[in-house]
């Protein structure tokens, strides 16, 4: 049995805990001890009905634990080693730990972190490395967000908004340790899609999948940034893309619009595109203004900026800037870009250069340097 | 014993080779700097000896408390001559003399023309958790 398989058995499993009696904190450690348990021990001897195996061993952890919590207050707590099966699993108790997990009470990095170990079935040690801090940090910051949402009903639907966004920050984190941590949250992606019915799940997924499609486009050798026009679009990945769309097309369908269906349909129409030259920006302008009337966002309103000049040239481009407060951190890169579509090489170098100083991730600063350099040299 | 290279965007010596700034460089000499890097610390990972490496954004600045009740005093952005750190690579190495080898590489990354910049990098030993003595 593979780790995903594993995996997908947790949220399970915890609900099983859960409606035997158990609270959620203590039935998701338990698990979390069962998990780390059979990756030990499944190689070697792999049970024959993997979910019975973790419902016991993490039920024996759990009363375990339980005792002893008992035994230190001086209290006998009645746990029953053996309980009666509890009534059917429901689908209902992995969403609702998808809602739990991302409650909107928790810092976002908590409910990332919750999210993955309880959902994602991931252990403290993984999580730690994907985010490259320590693994007591990690354990301590999931242990308080579970005090923090200690008590609160996990009958009630939660904020599927907050659930999308945990989600996509997941995604947008790619690789991190020896978990690939964007395959991950289309898996869960994809199964909240099956468990809710919402378009916007539907238009997060084929969001996942039409960026995920780029994936092995996007960097060069030495982890260089390859921007979109410059990449090799036979490497894009066809299959992705197909799924992407449709699943796309039909949540469009339903005619309920909301900021990742429009987010998923400009990414479609750049997969769509045969080469960057023949991109249909007059499109995606179209679709950066429903966007801004969604979200109305500054990153937003700086990315329809680029669109807009791509569509009616770098002049209608810098006149869309106007209305972009200078403070983004993309800002003077989009400025450079339009400067030298403009033909404005100095002014466009200049910015380059001023944007490397603002990037917020190293490929992005060495890319704008590189851009810097190649516009003087032109 | 785990060593400190601190790298300065300035307030170091001014580097013994040409200090003409990235930006200004060719398009390839940019990318053979940055492959040199990777490849630095791929090949340091590959020996055993690295622990860990981080850029810093030149943004930021110097805080202080002002007392109970009051919010945190903020001075910045950090003025033009002001020694500004660029980013570190922390190394377990086993000796100074090692530390030092590697420093010297890291200084000859190539520049403007290929040439290597000769950048000065700061090295400095991180104290110990425990003394290591008996007593």
């Amino acid at each position: 049995m593979n780790q995903e398989l594993l995996r997908e058995l947790v949220p399970a499993v915890i609900g099983v805990l859960v409606r035997r009696g158990a609270d959620f904190a203590s039935a998701e450690d338990a698990v979390q001890e069962a998990l780390i348990r059979a990756l030990e021990t499944w190689p070697a001897e792999p049970p024959r009905d993997p979910k019975a195996w973790l419902v016991t061993a993490a039920w024996h952890k759990f009363v375990d634990a339980a005792r002893s919590e008992a035994s230190r207050r001086g209290r006998e707590v009645a746990v029953d080693a053996e309980p009666a099966p509890g009534p059917a699993p429901a689908a209902d108790d992995t969403l609702r730990l998808y809602f739990l997990c991302a409650h909107p009470t928790l810092p976002t990095n908590a409910a990332v972190a919750l999210t993955l170990r309880a959902v994602g079935g991931l252990t403290t040690r993984q999580i730690a490395t994907a985010y490259l801090v320590p693994e007591a940090t990690m354990a301590q910051r999931i242990s308080r967000a579970k005090r923090r949402i200690d008590g609160l009903p996990l009958d009630r639907p939660g904020d599927l908004a907050t659930v999308l966004r945990v989600l996509y920050l997941v995604f947008n984190e790619g690789y991190g340790g020896d978990v690939d941590l964007a395959a991950e949250a289309v898996r869960l992606t994809r199964q909240l899609v099956a468990l809710t019915d919402d378009p916007e799940v539907a238009g997060l997924l084929a969001l996942m999948l039409l960026h995920h499609a780029r994936r092995a486009s996007r960097t060069g050798p030495g982890d260089r940034l390859i921007p979109l026009a410059e990449q090799d679009r036979t490497r894009w990945d066809t299959g992705l893309i197909a799924e992407g769309v449709g699943i796309l097309q039909a949540a469009l369908a339903r005619d309920r619009l909301g900021e990742y269906q429009a987010q998923a349909a400009i990414a479609a129409l750049h997969a769509d595109a045969p080469s960057a030259d023949r991109t249909d920006w007059v499109q995606i302008v179209e679709w950066y203004d429903e966007l801004l009337r969604l979200t109305d966002s500054p990153v937003v309103r700086l990315n329809r900026a680029v669109a807009v000049g791509e569509a009616d040239g770098p002049q209608a481009g810098l006149k869309a800037l106007t209305d972009v407060s200078p403070e983004l951190p993309r800002y003077a890169a989009v400025k450079a870009y339009l400067h030298e579509k403009g033909g404005d090489l100095g002014r466009a170098a200049d910015l380059y250069a001023v944007a490397a100083l603002a990037a917020t991730s190293v490929p992005e600063r060495d890319h704008l340097t590189r851009q810097a350099a190649r516009v003087r040299q032109a | 014993m785990k060593y400190l290279l601190l790298k300065h965007y300035r307030g170091n010596p001014a580097p013994a080779g040409d200090a003409t700034p990235m930006d200004r460089w060719a398009p390839e000499e940019v990318d053979a700097h940055v492959q040199y890097m990777v490849d630095f610390a791929k090949r340091l990972e590959e020996t055993g000896e690295f622990v860990d490496s981080q850029a810093l954004s030149p943004d930021g600045a110097f805080v202080r408390s002002d007392g109970p009740g009051r919010p945190p005093v903020t001075d910045g952005p950090f003025v033009e001559t002001k020694d500004l750190i660029a980013g570190w690579m922390v190394i377990d190495v086993e000796s100074w003399d090692r530390a030092v080898e590697l420093a010297g590489e890291l200084s000859a990354a190539p520049g403007a023309g290929g040439k290597p910049i000769h950048e000065w990098l700061e090295v400095r030993p991180f104290l110990t958790e425990m003394p290591n003595g008996t007593e």
